[in-house]
């Protein structure tokens, strides 16, 4: 078996299985979940063989069709997307296994549809990850963002508002990067970002040049719901159903903060989106915003869903302002803050998913006592909040690290507070509900013998829930004592040479 | 400027049919109308891209039997790649406008209306 | 110095963190078993630290890295006479509370009592974990693990009144960690490590409005566990919780924490030779000694007995602080001892306390009169403590306070002298009353006139607490060499040779 086709297979295998399920659904309901998980399996595979082949040859060209890279369509994995592909297809397939008992609740009558459209979304996410042309980058973004439109609209009640919401605004975004694409085009006459990072250092006064450059930024913040860009994002996340939530937050906004380092630093030199025009330090600001208004959000709701999704906004807000530190500190911070933030919430929405499967309800205020009746989950639970909060030795800890060093490298003292002040905010809105889900029921006084508590019956999730959540909050915690091994091995290969 | 405005006439259409798009998704109440916005803006930045592969005086990129025996001249055919993207750009749009066009129905058979503010009046009421 | 290679800090350290999950399996089925995993987890992490003892003594350092943990910086254990002390303190103390909360939990019949054991042993675990720490961030890491794991002891009562406790103790604790993240990754980014040196290792480097605000960041970092005012407000309220986590907090783990943490930062990360370059020792010495007087003051009017010791801890912890920030020789001895010795006197204080409320459910001093001729054993205890804590020879008390005053001496400011004379005749006011009161006043109606103690499992620690308080009084020396590992420690802050 050879190699070299793995960077295409990782696509192709989710894409085709896609279609596959849906024809096979119709006479064998009960063979979608192991075609999705088989799926799913083969492309972490690759992703796997993928990586190694990056760290141990370098960085992959896949010509398709034998066509040669400015007119053909070209896949290129490096360092950057190497590493991403990976977390990509694990979180998809964990996200997957935990899936089944979970959909069968929600949404029993449309299990086939879901499986079919969840692997078209996993495969247009990868889609984008590892194309190295402008133009398949919109292609696989439309082929996300549209089974993500669909994945929201089949939840509870608010579900079909927020996915139209949601079309809208993704349908925006997804316009102006394809304008963006038009601009540069205009003046260069190439689609591929290799050709184009050659082409491109010549015309960086061009007007077209800048004004492409400015539609990608706000095309690709939109996607990524970057504060105040982010209003479709808490709606489309709590009504969702549990599984989607589960995967497009984890998934969906990291893919867009890797195609933001991609067009920043590799599509456009570090120096052109650096000192040329100051958009990483607008960046910085408006990050910094979206750190502080998404926690201050988060502590407003009591949904626990909805808390998670403002949470996301911040740690969005996390991801971008180590971008537009734009140093290898910050960079660093950043690109391990996708890696972490990815586990984290995913722990966090596979557990608002098992409470939801259990209790039927998200209301933090109705918490108390669920560590008697889920302790495990209730374990996973605490163990991603401390890392969301940046407790050591989670890996939560290690990318704020690396932010704080990244702003004090580049004398920003104005984001270190930002910073250290969300960690607060986010213990706040954390351990509001740790400290519900363990305190017992409450009990009318204190009495001297301990009082008397309603005994709770343990009534954990079944295993196919529980291990993948236990395997996510491993994740979180393993990352962060092997965070030096993950930097020395790959993201200092992935931050660009020049910083 | 006048003379700068009417030489760059099929990039003011663009940019004007663009607005008019965004007005319709931000201004209209109706899932629809918006709808319909969306697709507007969609098709100004398709119109965009048809202007920009196009040149004064060129004709469609099909090869004459001339052309064959000679090389091709390049400059006397339109850029057929921008034409082709937007091929993909049209589908991709149909697919879109499907996608919300179930959306819509799945929201209509909820809420029994399509008027935004009526659904969230609706919704308020039954405090979801 | 000779450095040895060991496993055994790490092994120290995991011994109660394996236990920890141990702990939570058995869980309240199996009563016995659980107290014997405490059980078996204290004497073996007593044992392993006491072996470590003569490799210390002979001038030697032993080392066990356990992984990088960023670009630089490893995840070290370091073994050196100040943190022995530390290690030494707790992990004898742990054997004592281990054994006394058996008897204090099931006396109550307190509920939570696997969460308790549980959360009891994570806390032992960072604390030596804190204790063997090589560089600033290893002890960040442990440090942030002791604040988490001491939480759930903090609210273990569950009452509103115990859940505000834990949320102020929270806020003030995070917000001191955020401060110490900060200052870390200033000096990371100053000097390039975190290694504590003996002497410190910030001389030559930044300016010195730069090192002075992270002298201040620093010291309200840790000050906040070390309960400097005006940030020790969380700790009377956390008096909420049951006697033996106040033990725990007071005596064995948290606030030594913290003012380990200090101690390390003036004498490890700064120097005497920064201090005293730039004028800052005299600054930080006003402050403490302005905690020290007031927390003293503050004592004499708290009528509820725990509060009462609650500010006596704030007072000593200041002490100690002052002993450091003085650098001569005698006062950094005389508050290394401190450090050591007042867990000793303190413990058996709150051990006290706690088989006075255990028997008589009594919290109040007012409710004391007489109480002495039904619980003798428990009231000679709690005077040999209260001896100590004023200085009164032959407690061990007296030897570190007599250190202190030399030292004070030694550093030519008389007014620290007035101080620490001071603060002894405080303890004595606040003190000495209760003695008199249980042993002289006329019995309330309630007291039982005739001998009648708290459980065997709460009297023989405590008893065995005083008698090793008057222990170390006589032969600071005996067994586990307290005195000559604190004469090592400060021979080589100071640059002297051994002796």
């Amino acid at each position: 078996m050879t190699y070299e086709h793995f960077a295409v297979l990782i696509v192709i295998v989710p894409l085709m299985s896609a279609f596959a399920v849906a024809l096979l659904g119709w006479f064998k309901r009960w063979a979608c979940y192991p075609l999705t998980l088989a799926a799913l399996f083969v492309s972490f595979i690759c992703s796997l063989g993928i990586l190694n082949t990056v760290i141990s040859k370098g960085t992959i060209h896949y010509h398709f069709g034998g066509w040669e890279p400015p007119w053909g369509i070209e896949y290129v994995v490096d360092y950057l997307n190497g590493f991403m592909l990976v977390m990509l297809s694990f979180i998809a397939l964990v996200v997957a296994i935990y899936s089944k008992r979970s959909i069968e609740q929600e949404i029993p009558e449309k299990i086939v549809p879901y499986y079919s459209i969840f692997l078209l979304l996993v495969a247009g996410l990868i889609g984008i990850t590892v194309t190295g042309d402008l133009f398949n980058v919109f292609v696989f973004l439309e082929i996300a963002s549209l089974a993500a439109y669909a994945l929201i609209a089949v939840g509870e009640d608010g579900a079909p508002m927020a996915a139209f919401n949601y079309v809208i605004m993704g349908t925006v975004g997804a316009c102006f990067y394809y304008l963006g694409i038009g601009y540069v085009y205009i003046v260069t006459g190439s689609l591929n970002m290799a050709d184009l990072s050659q082409l491109l250092p010549n015309l960086y006064h061009n007007k077209a040049v800048l004004v492409g450059f400015a539609l990608f930024t706000v095309g690709i913040a939109v996607k990524m719901g970057l504060f105040p860009l982010h209003v479709w994002l808490p709606d489309s996340y709590t009504y969702a159903p549990s599984v989607t939530s589960a995967v497009i937050a984890p998934m969906f906004t990291k893919v867009m903060a890797y195609l933001m380092v991609r067009i920043f630093f590799t599509l456009f030199k570090p120096y052109f989106s650096i000192d040329l025009i100051p958009i990483t330090q607008i960046l910085t600001w408006v990050a910094a915003g979206g750190i502080i208004a998404g926690s201050i959000l988060a502590i407003a709701q009591t949904d626990l869903k909805r808390m998670l999704a403002y949470s996301s906004i911040a740690n969005i807000g996390y991801i971008v302002l180590g971008i537009g530190l734009a140093n290898r500190m910050g960079l660093t911070g950043s690109l391990l803050h996708i890696l972490n933030h990815a586990f984290m919430k995913g722990t966090l929405f596979l557990v608002a998913g098992g409470i939801m499967y259990k209790m039927g309800m998200r209301d933090i205020t109705q918490f108390r006592g669920l560590h008697k009746k889920m302790p495990f989950t209730m374990g996973t639970f605490t163990i991603a909040a401390l890392s969301m909060i940046g407790i050591p030795p989670t890996g939560g800890f290690f990318s704020k690290f690396y932010l704080v060093l990244g702003a004090i490298d580049a004398r920003q003292w104005a984001f270190i507070v930002v910073l250290l002040i969300s960690s607060l905010l986010n213990a706040v809105y954390f351990f509001r509900i740790i400290e519900n889900a363990y305190l017992e029921p409450p009990v009318t006084a204190y009495a001297t013998d301990g009082g008397t508590h309603e005994e709770i019956k343990r009534d954990e999730l079944p295993l196919s829930m529980l291990i993948p959540t236990l395997i996510l909050a491993a994740g979180v915690v393993l990352l962060g004592i092997f965070n030096e091994r993950i930097i020395a091995f790959i993201i200092r290969f992935a931050v660009p040479a020049s910083f | 400027m006048f003379e700068y405005i009417v030489s760059k006439y099929n990039y003011w259409v663009y940019i004007f049919l663009m607005m008019l798009g965004l007005y319709g998704m931000i201004g209209k109440k109706n899932l629809v109308k918006k709808l319909i916005g969306m697709n507007i803006f969609q098709v100004a930045i398709i119109l965009f891209y048809i202007s920009i592969g196009s040149k004064v005086g060129a004709s469609i990129p099909i090869l004459t039997a001339e052309d064959l025996h000679g090389s091709a001249n390049p400059l006397h055919y339109m850029n057929p790649l921008p034409h082709v993207l937007m091929l993909t750009a049209i589908v991709v749009g149909i697919a879109t406008t499907g996608v919300a066009l179930g959306i819509i129905i799945m929201v209509y058979n909820r809420y029994k209306t399509l008027a935004e503010d009526e659904i969230l009046e609706i919704r308020k009421k039954s405090g979801v | 110095m000779e450095i040895v290679y060991s496993i055994k800090p790490l092994l120290a350290v995991l011994v109660s963190l394996i236990a920890a999950p141990l702990i939570l399996l058995t869980g309240e089925r199996q009563k016995n078993l659980r107290e014997f995993w405490t059980i078996l987890a204290a004497v073996i992490k007593f044992s392993i630290v006491v072996s470590m003892v003569p490799l210390v003594l002979d001038g030697k350092i032993i080392e066990y890295t356990i992984l990088p943990i960023a670009p630089g910086l490893l995840l070290q254990l370091r073994v050196e006479p100040f943190g022995m002390v530390f290690a030494l303190l707790s992990s004898t103390l742990w054997i004592a509370t281990s054994f006394y909360s058996i008897g204090y939990m099931r006396g109550l019949n307190e509920h939570a009592q696997t969460r308790y054991f549980f959360a009891f042993a994570m806390c032992l675990s960072s604390a030596i974990g804190i204790a063997f720490s090589a560089n600033l961030l290893t002890l960040f890491v442990f440090y942030e693990i002791l604040t988490i794991s001491t939480w759930p002891l903090v609210i273990h009562k569950e009452t509103t009144e115990a859940v505000r406790g834990g949320r102020k103790y929270l806020l003030y604790t995070l917000t001191g960690g955020t401060l110490i993240l900060f200052s870390a990754a200033m000096i990371y980014s100053l000097t390039g490590t975190l290694d504590f040196t003996p002497g410190g290792f910030l001389a030559g480097h930044g300016t010195p409005a730069m090192l002075t605000l992270l002298l201040i960041t620093l010291i309200l970092g840790f000050g906040v566990k070390a309960g400097i005012m005006p940030m020790h407000e969380w700790l009377p309220t956390a008096m909420v919780a049951p006697t033996p986590v106040s033990a725990l907090l007071h005596a064995v783990a948290v606030v030594k924490a913290g003012v380990f943490g200090c101690l390390r930062v003036i004498l490890y990360v700064f120097g005497p030779k920064v201090l005293t370059d730039l004028q800052l020792w005299l600054p930080l010495a006003y402050f403490v000694s302005f905690t020290i007087l007031a927390a003293g003051l503050l004592a004499l009017g708290q009528d509820h007995l725990k509060r009462r010791l609650a500010f006596s801890t704030v007072n000593c912890l200041s002490i100690m602080i002052l002993g450091a920030a003085l650098l001569s020789k005698s006062s950094i001895t005389g508050g290394i001892l401190h450090m050591a010795f007042h867990g000793f006197m303190k413990i058996t204080l709150f051990f006290c306390a706690g088989a006075i409320y255990v028997k008589t459910h009594k919290e109040y001093v007012s409710q004391l009169d007489g109480l002495g001729r039904q619980m003798p054993l428990t009231f000679g205890a709690f005077t040999i403590g209260a001896m100590g804590l004023a200085g009164v020879p032959p407690v061990n008390g007296f030897i570190s306070k007599w250190f202190l005053c030399l030292g004070a001496l030694e550093a030519k400011e008389i007014v620290f002298l007035v101080v620490l004379l001071f603060s002894a005749l405080l303890d004595v006011a606040f003190f000495f009353p209760i003695i008199y009161k249980a042993f002289f006043k006329k019995p309330l109606d309630d007291v039982n006139p005739h001998f009648d103690e708290a459980p065997m499992f709460m009297v023989v620690p405590l008893t065995v607490t005083a008698i090793i308080s008057v222990g170390l009084g006589i032969a600071p020396d005996a067994v586990v060499h307290f005195f000559k590992i604190t004469t090592l420690a400060v021979n080589s802050i100071l640059g002297l040779g051994a002796g």
